[in-house]
């Protein structure tokens, strides 16, 4: 017997509200992460060794910037909601998982914010 | 049935074996080591972030970062992390294959994890060897 409501079926929302949403979300970053994660691996094999000033114009160069910024923001996202599954599986008080998962979420957010700061002042900054 | 109380959770009652009664199988351990590498990326991560702004805050900084990355146990941590990055990978199209429910049966399975583990460490070995003999 079907005991959802039609709203229910419109919204297509489970019991978590979101886990759609997430299952979606880390296949769309796990895409993106493909690519842009072969091209950051590539990059670092031709900076690999080199000097500063070269390091320096090589990140500031508009296409690496913006490839890299693209990476950092889908990394981020994969890496929040993975690390959410992971939290969920294994920590099970209630306080602790709502510290874990703060946490993870501030830790993901840090990460991208310092490395998105890094690339618009190598860019602008001069 | 033995007497399995090697452990006992909260409640105090006996839990069935896992651990130490399965066989590690080939598809379970490339699932852990998904997850696992999943973690390790996680905190590597920050690693990312530390040599992008040490590039921005100036060449005397970076050089003390890049002289970090570059001494043995940092070469040995970023080939880990190379390796741990590729084996997520291969793990993640491993899954992306049986999102599209391909692949399922338990002979595809063996093959899917076998090449996950095998093509994760031979790439990560041709791309450092590759690095390397570049200069």
């Amino acid at each position: 017997m079907n005991m959802r409501t039609p709203l229910k079926n419109v919204r297509s929302l489970g019991s978590a509200k979101e886990g759609a949403d997430h299952f979606w979300m880390q296949r769309v970053t796990a895409v993106a992460n493909l690519f842009l994660g072969l091209y950051l691996v590539w990059l670092i094999a031709t900076l690999a060794g080199t000097e500063y000033a070269t390091v320096k114009a090589t990140l500031a160069s508009p296409l690496n910037a913006i490839l890299l910024i693209l990476l950092i923001v889908s990394a981020a996202i994969h890496m929040r909601l993975g690390m959410q599954v992971v939290i969920e599986d294994y920590v099970h008080g209630e306080g602790a998982k709502i510290v874990c998962l703060l946490t993870n979420n501030f830790f993901a957010i840090l990460v991208a914010a310092s490395s998105i700061w890094a690339i618009l002042k190598l860019s602008f900054g001069g | 049935m033995s007497q399995a109380r090697s452990s006992s959770g909260a409640t105090g009652r006996p839990l069935s074996p896992h651990l130490q009664i399965y066989r590690p199988l080939i598809n379970m351990v490339m699932s852990i080591l998904h997850r696992i590498t999943g973690v390790a990326l996680y905190f590597g991560t920050a690693l990312l972030a530390w040599w992008l702004t040490a590039a921005a805050i100036g060449p005397e900084y970076f050089n003390f970062v890049s002289g970090i990355f570059g001494s043995v146990p940092g070469k040995i941590v970023l080939f880990g992390f190379t390796w741990a990055l590729l084996h997520h990978m291969m793990g993640g199209i491993r899954h992306f294959i049986w999102d599209t429910c391909r692949g399922l049966d338990i002979e595809n399975v063996k093959l899917l994890s076998m090449l996950t583990g095998i093509v994760s460490v031979v790439a990560a070995i041709l791309i450092w060897a590759a690095v390397h003999l570049a200069g």
